[in-house]
């Protein structure tokens, strides 16, 4: 076994998702079948290899810059107008701090 | 509807029809055809009437109407669109009404193009079959008992269908290039950067691309050259200048150097096989230096891709917690439950699989295990493909291991799954481009692409080869 149940509830909580024990039985069986497979990697030496993090290509250091201009930015309301709930031009989340 | 952009073009500037009539055809069919295959979610007949008087205005004034001018496109549903629902194939984001307008979107309408609606995708674009999507699969126009392939499963669909002329995909391990396999169209993957990626939600950015469908060679160079080009909304799009693809496609790629990779033949079923190999028979009639390569890294990529992909994944998808993307659980009372019910209400099986296994592998103890070594692993993968065009131009092989399966046959192991990407992957992690044009079908009658893939931002050796291809088998 790769993974067990209990590292699998360990990394819902870390990526805030509430599974049911039904789905973490069902994932630690699929994420296990799927680390085996990447078990593989292991067989390649890397040591001298540089990772890639982006593919990339050259061009001047200052390219990806633009002009200091001033521009119109999107507004408070389109910015508001996909939330759950908002109020007094922000988004509403539940109480954080007590009084 | 069996035109292409030059037909339109030509029977527009003859005033044989308008653009306006040309899209009140194509939205009057293409809701008529939807309910076989599912493969739009949403039409947009306002923005298309108003796009398409607007290309009557211009050529009414004597203007050039753009390359584009009156062909009806439809764009996958991850791909954002101002005011026209972009659901990303998510009980997520069920409702939400994008505020602003994807590039590659403003410049296809810039160009004269008719947007017509949005197509049907695996949940954020991850799945190899469109049967991860919140609002039912998608079937295969070819065979409805089959999947269109995934995850633009809709976009490849509706151009097979003949319910649009063109349409956008996305593509980050194969999600172009694959159903465009299953459906028989033609499918581009372009050079990673070439295409801006503002507006499309993001899967695994160091992945993601944006590219077209459709049914002939030349409209995919068409619609490319519309969309190619430096954007300074995406800093990690090229700077490149963007050639005229079109100009280039003249049927000639003799002496034209073609590399076979080895390792694409592993495990490859035996009805494809056939389909390949005749393909490279017919490349080597056009005159084409037939060669082996090799790819040595290919059996690591799957793992290397599933890696990196979801470790990238899990970061973006972080940002649907319930506070900006229209979704929020009910029954959440504290800050934390929002997250974790909103998560688990919104996501389907497959995306929470991959944000498990993404933070996982990034997870403390783990990254140098995994993620860092994934990226080394990269690396060694972009430089097989670096090697071989020092000896070649193209190289072309199979793009999935066997054609359309049937809805429900491979669900239930996301690993296999997973593993038929096989092919596809290793283009990705190397970004470069490539591409899927029709290359026969399988005894069963299914469809088979033959995958051509060139060096960086050498999409011109690509549909060389492609188009050639295309004219000699279909004529």
């Amino acid at each position: 076994m790769k993974i067990t149940e209990q590292e699998v509830r360990r990394v819902a909580e870390l990526a805030n998702l509430a599974l049911t024990e039904d789905e973490i039985v069902r994932m630690t069986q699929d994420m296990d079948g799927i680390l085996e497979h990447m078990e593989k990697l292991k067989e390649l030496d890397t040591s001298n290899v540089e990772p890639m993090s982006q593919v990339l290509y050259d061009s001047e250091e200052t390219a990806t810059l633009r002009p200091d201009v001033e521009r119109k930015p999107l507004g408070n309301a389109d910015a508001l107008a996909n939330a759950p709930v908002a109020g007094q031009g922000y988004f509403k989340v539940p109480r954080v701090i007590e009084k | 509807m069996k035109q292409t952009v030059d037909s339109i073009r030509t029977d527009l500037l003859a005033k044989k029809t308008s653009a306006e009539e040309i899209a009140h055809e194509a939205l009057k069919y293409a809701e008529a055809e939807n309910p076989k295959t599912n493969a739009y979610l949403t039409f947009s007949p306002e923005r298309a009437l108003a796009a398409a008087k607007a290309v009557d205005q211009k050529i009414a004034a004597g203007e050039d109407p753009g390359p584009l001018a009156g062909v009806p496109i439809a764009v996958k549903d991850v791909i954002l669109t101002r005011g026209l629902r972009t659901t990303c194939g998510s009980r997520m984001l069920e409702t939400y009404i994008p505020p602003y307008d994807a590039t590659a979107v403003i410049r296809i309408e810039q160009a004269g193009g008719v947007i017509i609606g949005k197509t049907n995708c695996d949940e954020f674009a991850m799945g190899s079959s469109n049967e991860n999507s919140a609002f039912g699969p998608v079937r295969n126009p070819v065979a409805l008992d089959r999947v269109p392939g995934g995850s633009s499963g809709g976009s490849a669909a509706v151009v097979a269908q003949g319910t649009a002329v063109l349409s956008l995909g996305s593509d980050t391990g194969g999600s172009i290039r694959q159903p465009a396999s299953f459906c028989g169209v033609t499918g581009v993957t372009p050079t990673y950067g070439r295409v801006s990626r503002y507006g499309l939600t993001a899967f695994a950015s160091s992945l993601d691309h944006i590219g077209p469908f459709s049914r002939t060679v030349r409209d995919s160079a068409r619609l490319l050259q519309v969309m190619a080009g430096r954007d300074e909304m995406d800093s990690t799009s090229a700077f490149a200048p963007v050639p005229d693809y079109v100009a280039a496609l003249d049927g000639n790629i003799k002496g034209m150097k073609i590399g076979i990779p080895k390792e694409f033949f592993d495990g490859l079923a035996s009805d494809t096989g056939g389909v390949i190999q005749a393909a490279i028979q017919t490349l080597q009639k056009l005159g084409c230096e037939i060669r082996e390569i090799r790819l040595p890294h290919t059996a690591y990529a799957v793992g290397c891709y599933y890696i990196i992909c979801t470790a990238e994944a899990s970061s973006n998808l972080a940002r649907y917690d319930g506070v900006r993307y229209t979704r929020r659980s009910e029954s959440a009372g504290t800050l934390q439950e929002m997250y974790r019910k909103t998560r688990d209400e919104g996501f389907g099986a497959e995306c929470k699989r991959r944000i498990m296994l993404g933070t996982y592998v990034l997870s403390s103890g783990y990254y140098d295990a995994y993620y860092l070594k994934a990226q080394k692993v990269r690396a060694l993968v972009a430089q097989d493909y670096a090697q071989a065009f020092e000896q070649v131009d193209a190289i072309v092989g199979p793009v999935s291991p066997f054609p359309a399966f049937k809805l429900g046959e491979k669900v239930d192991d996301p690993t296999a799954m997973y593993l038929s990407d096989i092919y596809t992957v290793t283009g990705d992690l190397a970004g470069i481009p490539c591409m899927s044009v029709p290359a026969g079908n399988t005894p069963d009658g299914l469809p088979v692409g033959l995958q051509v893939l060139a060096n960086h931002f050498n999409e011109t050796a690509m549909f060389r080869v492609a188009d050639a291809f295309e004219k000699i088998s279909t004529t």
